[in-house]
């Protein structure tokens, strides 16, 4: 991660979600839970420079591996 | 990173048999007394590589991991297995040393996908963020009236009795639809349940006894819905036996985990002064505090997973059928992860801690105990700005041989208004 205000495209993996809701704590502005199953959504695909470093850490921290840089949208 | 040349190039499919098992170091469980919050100092010992090979309680030999990267690694790799009879244990827990029976119905944390993912689904729209956070003013008053009756019978109090135990117990109470009254009735089978030192008879008749408690209530839950995530579950496809599997293990977890977080938490608290103060003066810092406290006590450990085919992880290859004990306090402790990790420091970033694992399986209460916490321990030293030890530290009886990590007890006392 060289650039940490570098352009970002996140994908998301409802399939691979746990629901653990780590993504939703660390980037509120970037991602949610459904109100049914408490699975990611992604609000922003492409997040404004302000929310870049906050959805970079919740793509770390995702337990299952759900959300991803790069990636195309699921 | 270390390379095992024991484990590279030893025959397809071999078993450890051939490792002499008598040469290999056992989980140290045991804390050093008068550091109550440290890992066990054989432990620290065993953490300078991140993962390295184990003696089991049953003779098996299987491996430890204490590093950070490492675990996170095979927490999250499905091809490492959560249920019960494919692992073996470290240390005997509940009263069971050798093969352990395969999960009850409903008990997610001993299953694999797909039956995990199937409860889980279920499940994780009930402790979603949002829905945890709209709970904070309920926890707030649930606080709020374990501090007055505390304040009233002062000032001495058991701080484990009056507040860490009930705050926990009255929330997830609530959210399952357990009538808090009949508490008593389960609440000395969840402490045998996770009682090390019980015989695995007496675990069976807690937890058979926990089952029969909830099976009446689904029953009830069924009969009369009322507003609670247990009448929710009634109109899902699970059976009776599913639902009462999974309330005994929401029940369980959220009830013991907690409990020894506040309780723990507040003496670690008290026994750093200055973190303390810092809380006090700024509760702003209350969300942080919560994850130091989570990262620096990790009162939930270890965490067990088996191999189910041979994987190589940082140098080393796990071989099928191998057990891998996840040292969470250890882990968490890894200063290639957390600078200065001995330290309690309240103003570090210590998102990323393992202290709710990692995976799948990453515990689906963390929202609820997050909320809690950021209450209750900022109400805590709000309503008694002078509280303190009524013994000496060395005094404080410790859960040595639980998988819980606590405090029995923790005698505190403050200055009357």
């Amino acid at each position: 991660m060289s650039d940490p205000q570098a352009p970002l495209r996140l994908g998301a993996d409802r399939e691979r979600c746990a629901g653990a809701g780590m993504c939703a704590l660390t980037a509120p502005a970037v991602f949610d839970q459904d109100e049914e199953e408490g699975l990611v959504v992604l609000l922003h695909p492409a997040p404004a420079p302000e929310h870049r470093a906050a959805a970079r850490m919740a793509v770390g921290l995702c337990p299952a591996g759900a959300i991803a840089l790069g990636s195309p949208d699921s | 990173m270390s390379h095992d040349p024991t484990a590279v190039g030893t025959t397809t499919g071999a078993t450890t048999d051939d490792i002499t098992a008598d040469d290999l170091p056992t989980l140290p469980t045991d804390r050093h007394t008068g550091c109550p919050f440290d890992p066990p100092e054989g432990l620290t010992a065993l953490s300078d590589e991140p993962i390295r090979r184990m003696r089991y309680a049953d003779g098996h030999v299987g491996r430890l991991v204490t590093g950070h990267a490492t675990a996170r690694a095979i927490l999250a790799d499905p091809r490492f297995s959560s249920r019960y009879e494919l692992l073996h244990l470290p240390v005997p827990m509940g009263g069971v040393s050798g093969e352990i029976p395969p999960a009850p119905a409903g008990d997610i944390i001993g299953l694999d996908a797909p039956e995990h993912t199937r409860y889980r689904r279920l499940l994780t729209g009930k402790f979603t963020v949002r829905r945890m956070r709209q709970l904070t003013e309920r926890v707030e008053q649930f606080t709020e009236e374990c501090l007055d009756a505390m304040e009233q019978a002062g000032p001495t109090a058991d701080l484990v009795e009056a507040f860490a135990q009930p705050v926990p117990a009255l929330m997830i109470c609530e959210l399952l639809g357990v009538p808090y009254t009949d508490r008593k009735r389960f609440q000395g089978h969840v402490a045998t349940i996770f009682d090390q030192t019980a015989d695995a008879e007496a675990t069976g008749e807690a937890y058979t006894a926990l089952l029969q408690y909830l099976a009446e209530l689904v029953l009830a839950k069924r009969a009369e819905p009322t507003d609670d995530l247990l009448s929710d579950l009634t109109t899902s496809d699970l059976t009776d036996e599913e639902l009462a599997g999974v309330g005994g293990l929401l029940l369980a977890a959220g009830l013991d985990t907690t409990a020894n977080m506040l309780g723990l938490g507040t003496f670690a608290l008290l026994s750093n002064p200055d973190q303390l103060d810092a809380l006090r003066a700024d509760p702003g810092l209350a969300g942080q505090t919560v994850e130091e406290l989570l990262r620096y006590l990790s009162v939930a450990d270890p965490l067990l997973r088996s191999a189910l085919e041979d994987v190589e992880v940082e140098g080393a290859l796990i071989r099928a059928g191998e057990t891998v004990t996840v040292s969470v306090q250890a882990v968490n402790r890894d200063p290639r992860r957390f600078p200065d990790p001995n330290r309690l420091d309240i103003h570090r970033k210590a998102t990323g801690h393992l202290a709710f694992g990692h995976g799948a399986h990453q515990c689906l209460g963390q929202q609820l105990a997050r909320v809690e916490m950021a209450v209750a321990f900022p109400a805590l030293l709000s309503r008694f700005p002078t509280l303190r030890l009524a013994v000496p530290p060395q005094e404080v009886p410790l859960r040595n041989r639980s998988n819980i990590y606590g405090v029995i007890s923790l005698p505190v006392t403050w200055d009357k208004e």
